[in-house]
């Protein structure tokens, strides 16, 4: 009989655990350091919920209440409008990039050497310009997307079979027809990729941003992880690094892969 | 050498006087076409065949305006090509009565150029959608109308990659054909494919060729298919290009590939096109 594919990982993973679990109860090493899985677990239930609340029987209150939910969704408010704003500027930049040469020579330069700054380092000029607000952190998230895309949409546009520009202009396309109805769609694939990274460089720069940045507007998953810190609750650190790490994850499987696959489908390239 | 230059005439649809084109190579200016004159008639299936680097891809890029002329003028009616664009379209309505403003000349393509992103039918509308003063249903109607005519009725929702390379050509064939250009430009489009779609789609061409009387323009290097398809054959030789030979083919259609006549017709141009080249070499 064969196992169904799933088995063995979920074997090993609770092995892992298990062990994991034996080790720290036993007395091996500090269990301040080190928590044990069950101590996270139990972690996550006290984050999740409002305990007064849930003992009352109001469980949409408890979850309201309780650091988890709302930490995750500030952080998720922080990132898509981020991101959001990332892309809405990256990709008419990108295109104006691979259109004008001297565009992409000076301004498509400075974005290649933008990618490569970590976006950790645009928080304290961030800070300086904004002060410690809602505005410096999506700023830094704004920095952190952006030139992924810019990036991405120029090499994606100026790769665009140029049997599709010809055959779209001999059929009279030109000027936002030829854009909107051949480029872009043509350029899709890539743009689409270079969303992805700019959704992961975004992630990234917004954990920096959160972590580093003690905001009053909003307390964000980051922020959750740096009061464990400040704590010493070793079960926070490692449960809200658990979230984030899902957060990523999800974000991939609800947005990314099912556009991706679609896109693969419908033109063919599905392997 | 100059020819003398003909008289406007009233029946051609295209005509280059002393077209010469360069192009900057690794070994400085190449001359890819020179002093080409030639005329393309109304309703003409002509068919430019040579080997590679005569210059007959080239030769199609000035005639669809992608590219332009060193030297020399080429004119689509009385028009002067310069451009792809939509400007010239509304001059030779007359033409073509029923279908109002049509594009002129449009272009089949060496390789696959068709959408991805757009279905059968969709791509079949792109040129069509472009195509002012008709009505969404009547794009509709034009767009079914071609894809059936080359025999793709059923394929509307098939994406390109889901249908076969004779059927995709045969797709953009129809994509070509629906807004109604005064001539057709063809780019060898039937060298990717297999011998035996490519001697369907010769039958094809010629049904429609026939029913629509349309202006084709083809190149191709297949001497045989050369044969097949064309009213006039127009032989080029390489380095530079040039017009080496122009033959009357008056086989009656639909033709056949293995007809004895074709095959003779095509040894004789394969041996004008031998010559030359062993003449060269000396």
């Amino acid at each position: 009989m064969k196992l169904p594919r799933f088995v063995i990982p979920t074997f090993i993973a609770l092995a892992v655990l298990g062990g994991w679990e034996w080790f720290v109860r036993a007395g091996h090493v500090n269990d301040v350091l080190v928590p044990a899985p069950s101590h996270i677990l139990q972690w996550f239930w006290w984050a999740l919920f409002d305990q007064a609340s849930f003992e009352s029987g109001q469980y949409l209150a408890a979850i309201q209440k309780g650091e988890l939910l709302p930490a995750t969704w500030v952080t998720m408010r922080r990132l898509i409008i981020g991101f959001a704003i990332g892309a809405a500027i990256g990709i008419p930049l990108g295109a104006l990039c691979a259109r004008v040469r001297w565009v992409r020579d000076t301004f498509g330069v400075l974005a290649l050497g933008l990618q490569t700054l970590p976006s950790v380092c645009w928080v304290p000029l961030a800070l300086l310009w904004f002060g410690i607000r809602e505005e410096a952190v999506l700023f830094v998230v704004v920095m952190g997307t952006l030139w992924a895309v810019v990036i991405a949409v120029q090499e994606s546009v100026l790769n665009v079979q140029p049997l599709y520009l010809r055959a779209a202009q001999t059929m009279g396309s030109k000027g936002w027809h030829l854009w909107s109805r051949v480029i872009f769609p043509a350029a899709l694939p890539g743009v689409l990729s270079g969303m992805k990274q700019g959704w992961a460089f975004a992630w990234r720069s917004l954990m920096a941003a959160e972590i580093f940045v003690v905001i009053v507007t909003g307390f964000g998953l980051g922020s959750l992880l740096n009061a464990g810190r400040e704590l010493l609750r070793m079960d926070q650190v490692m449960g809200v690094m658990a979230v984030v790490m899902l957060v990523g994850l999800l974000a991939d499987l609800v947005f990314f892969a099912p556009l991706e696959r679609w896109l693969r489908r419908s033109r063919g390239l599905e392997r | 050498m100059s020819l003398p230059i003909p008289k406007s005439n009233a029946q051609a649809a295209l005509t280059l006087r002393n077209v010469t084109k360069r192009f900057n190579g690794s070994a400085g200016r190449v001359t890819a076409l020179e002093d080409i004159t030639l005329d393309v008639r109304e309703g003409e299936f002509l068919v430019v065949v040579g080997p590679s680097g005569c210059g007959k891809s080239t030769l199609l890029s000035l005639l669809a305006g992608l590219e332009h002329t060193d030297e020399g003028a080429i004119k689509l009616g009385d028009e002067p090509v310069h451009s792809p664009g939509r400007d010239r379209l509304v001059m030779f309505q007359q033409d073509e009565p029923v279908h109002s403003p049509g594009r002129d000349r449009l272009v089949m393509f060496q390789q696959d150029a068709l959408f991805p992103w757009l279905n059968a039918l969709e791509n079949v509308l792109f040129g069509l959608r472009l195509k002012p003063g008709l009505s969404d249903a009547e794009r509709l109607e034009s767009a079914r109308y071609y894809l059936n005519l080359v025999g793709l009725g059923n394929k509307e929702k098939a994406r390109p990659h889901e249908l076969s390379g004779g059927m995709r050509q045969r797709v953009a064939l129809a994509r070509s054909l629906a807004p109604n250009p005064r001539v057709l430009l063809m780019d060898e489009p039937f060298s990717a494919l297999d011998a035996l779609t490519r001697e369907q789609l010769y039958g094809d061409i010629q049904a429609i060729f026939t029913k629509r009387k349309k202006t084709i323009v083809l190149v191709t290097h297949n001497i045989r298919e050369a044969v097949c398809l064309g009213d006039r054959v127009v032989l080029f030789s390489p380095n530079p290009g040039r017009v080496q030979q122009v033959f009357d083919v008056n086989l009656p259609r639909p033709r056949r590939m293995n007809d004895p006549a074709l095959a003779n017709l095509a040894a004789e141009v394969t041996t004008a096109l031998s010559s030359h080249l062993t003449a060269d070499k000396q």
